[in-house]
């Protein structure tokens, strides 16, 4: 008995170990495959049967989109850079700081309709992005605000809104009320205890917010592909429907664009990365 | 000069009261326990007083002041709360402080008067820890440092010892009561162990259902309560009751058929018929053999059901008019259950309360 327990544990262990293998490759070959195939020629990457060892690395994807002849294959790619990154951090900005003073509210006030509004908030996650892009569509153009970027702003604070509410609201839950209260009476106005108390101990979650809600507007196409259309506006993920042609994709290019969509994306994460690590060790620590 | 008073203050949540309407004046410097049981409102009229709950109606009085409309941070009061509540991202030294800071005190000071707190409570090795990082009873030393580095008019405390192990809470009891000594200040100090308000309090408030019962010295709200509520909820073992009827032979009749003669001193003040309770404590019955019950005293028979030794004397329980009584037995000796006793009842120190009314007559 004591072997074969023994044994089942080494092998519980090799198994977690494959599983864990199997379900990181599902994830990440896809997205290795893309880095992959931005640098190899396109006979590589379309040839049959597939060449699961690159022969051939170099930059020519990359050159050709910023170069300055469409022909070639160039894209606007500084633009669609610029109106992601404006679209999605201004977006961010507005929707943390709305956020944090709804799921403040949230956390700590008792008011009317209190629930109500809070189904309310999670109701409208349930409805898919594709099913408000025509009615966004025709409210847009009547107020006249397609393909700007503020529309796009717009649209993706109402949609990270309910999300960043209910995360935030869900650190400062677990910051004990008495805090607060021990500040105010330690001098503090409501403000200062806010700042000096309450919101450093809820940090972690409005970056954990912070992220989620720039990757959401970062990558959303459904509703960008409808509501934008020149270069003035339209976002990285729009941006790759350029190397779609009536009778072509030009794969190559179009992984090279996603490799520059996915760097700020992950270079974000690991630095905010810092603080859901130090949130997580906030839960050992009793008030 | 930190008199608070309290003058007809009321609590209400929506259309419910839980206080209701109290009146309380505490004296400069005097250490005032709100002492009763569970929901009677003790802690709404501490964070009444603290400014963290709004005041329905009545007005509270610190110093001279109204304070009814100022914010916790003009009271000039300081709060220790019953999960210590420390800011769990500053060390000691930050947490103790922080009011300081806030307060834009000079740097000196504010170290000069960190240490000085650090000093009466014996935190000096632990400046650069984390709360997280501390035990109990640090945590709550940290507490009480934040709360008098501020040299506060008034000191609130709400439970401040509920977290701790039995061992600890006695000795932080202590603790509390050497530095409200030395520092003088008004305290007011919210619990529902009746130990820890009779050793620690100048004055007892006790409160039932958002009401006052009783506000006395220890000694006082023990030998007199009020009433019949008072009379168990202080004192341990609590009081030993039974039903009667005072008859017109200034005896008491008891449920069982048992009468016992009263005091004349007590006949005189009860009027024949009344139905009564009446109540006496374990220290005032005597077993025979076992000491003297004094000069009034009246014996009765019972039968033991238990006893449990505690060294220098034992608790004895017997029922008794279908309640069960537990009598003090001096000088113990081993008592077996089914065990025949004599019992002496110091008949001076029997409290009769009125059945209806439950108030001491
Ligand atoms: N926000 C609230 N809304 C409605 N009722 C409340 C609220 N806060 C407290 N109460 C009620 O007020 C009463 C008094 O509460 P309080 O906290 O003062 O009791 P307490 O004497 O401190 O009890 P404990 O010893 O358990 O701490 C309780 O019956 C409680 O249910
Ligand atoms: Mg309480």
């Amino acid at each position: 008995m004591m072997v074969s327990h023994a044994s089942r544990k080494i092998l519980l262990k090799w198994g977690r170990w494959v599983g864990t293998f199997v379900a990181m490759s599902l994830i990440c070959i896809p997205g290795l495959w893309i880095v992959l195939s931005s640098f190899r020629p396109n006979v590589e990457i379309l040839s049959k049967p597939a060449v699961w060892i690159p022969e051939n690395i170099n930059l020519d994807h990359y050159r050709a989109i910023f170069s300055s002849d469409p022909g070639q294959g160039a894209v606007p790619v500084w633009n669609y850079f610029q109106n992601s990154m404006i679209i999605a951090s201004t977006s961010t900005l507005i929707a943390i700081i709305i956020g944090m003073a709804g799921g403040y509210a949230f956390a700590r006030y008792r008011f009317r309709g209190k629930n109500t509004l809070f189904l309310g908030f999670m109701l409208s996650r349930t409805v898919p992005g594709i099913a408000l892009s025509l009615p966004l569509f025709i409210v847009y153009a009547k107020l006249g605000i397609i393909d700007t970027e503020f529309g796009m702003i717009l649209i993706y604070v109402a949609l990270n809104l309910p999300f960043t509410i209910w995360l935030i609201d869900g650190f400062f839950r677990q910051v004990p009320e008495e805090l607060g209260q021990a500040a105010q009476i330690d001098g503090c106005t409501p403000w200062q205890a806010f700042w000096h108390v309450e919101f450093p101990l809820a940090k972690s979650g409005v970056a954990s917010a912070a992220i989620f809600a720039f990757l959401t507007s970062w990558n959303e196409f459904a509703l960008a592909s409808q509501l934008t259309r020149s270069t003035g506006s339209k976002t990285l993920p729009v941006g790759l429907l350029d190397f779609t042609s009536e009778f072509t994709i030009n794969w190559g290019g179009m992984c090279a664009l996603a490799v520059i969509m996915i760097v700020p994306a992950l270079l974000l994460t690991f630095v905010v990365q810092k603080h859901l690590v130090a949130g997580l060790t906030f839960g050992g620590v009793k008030g | 000069m930190a008199v608070v008073t309290l003058e007809k203050v009321v609590k209400r949540y929506g259309p419910l009261d839980v206080v209701h309407g109290i009146d309380l004046d505490i004296a400069h410097g005097e250490f005032v326990v709100l002492v009763g049981p569970s929901g009677c409102g003790k802690s709404t009229t501490l964070r009444m007083i603290a400014g963290l709950e709004d005041i329905s109606d009545g007005t509270i009085r610190i110093g001279d002041r109204v304070v009814n409309d100022l914010p916790p941070r003009d009271r000039n009061v300081s709060m220790v709360f019953q999960n210590y509540a420390l800011y769990p991202h500053m060390n000691v030294a930050e947490n103790l402080g922080f009011s300081l800071k806030i307060a834009n005190r000079p740097k000196d000071e504010i170290t000069q008067r960190v240490a000085e707190a650090a000093g009466i409570l014996g935190l000096d090795d632990l400046m650069d820890r984390l709360p997280g990082q501390l035990s109990g009873g640090q945590r709550q030393r940290v507490a009480m440092g934040r709360a008098i580095v501020r040299h506060p008019d008034v000191f609130l405390f709400d439970e401040p010892l509920s977290n701790l192990d039995a061992k600890l809470r006695t000795q932080m009891r202590t603790e509390i009561k050497k530095l409200h000594q030395k520092v003088k200040t008004t305290v007011i100090y919210v619990t529902h162990d009746q130990i820890e308000a009779m050793t620690l309090a100048d004055r007892m408030v006790i409160m039932r259902g958002g009401q006052i019962e009783q506000v006395g010295s220890p000694m006082d709200i023990f030998h007199n309560p009020a009433n019949l509520f008072v009379a168990q909820f202080i004192g341990s073992p609590p009081m030993n009751l039974a039903d009667g009827v005072v008859t017109d032979a200034k005896t008491v009749r008891l449920e069982n058929g048992m009468e016992l003669p009263l005091t004349a001193d007590m006949a005189g003040r009860v009027a024949a018929g009344t139905a009564v309770v009446m109540g006496i404590r374990a220290e005032e019955m005597v077993f025979e053999g076992h000491g003297d019950a004094g000069a009034q005293s009246t014996r009765v028979d019972i039968t033991a059901s238990l006893s449990e030794p505690l060294g220098n004397e034992s608790l004895v329980f017997f029922e008794f008019c279908g309640r069960e009584w537990v009598c003090r037995m001096f000088d113990p000796r081993p008592v077996e259950p089914g065990e025949s006793l004599g019992v002496h009842l110091n008949m001076d120190r029997v409290h009769l309360f009125d059945k209806t009314t439950e108030i001491r007559l």
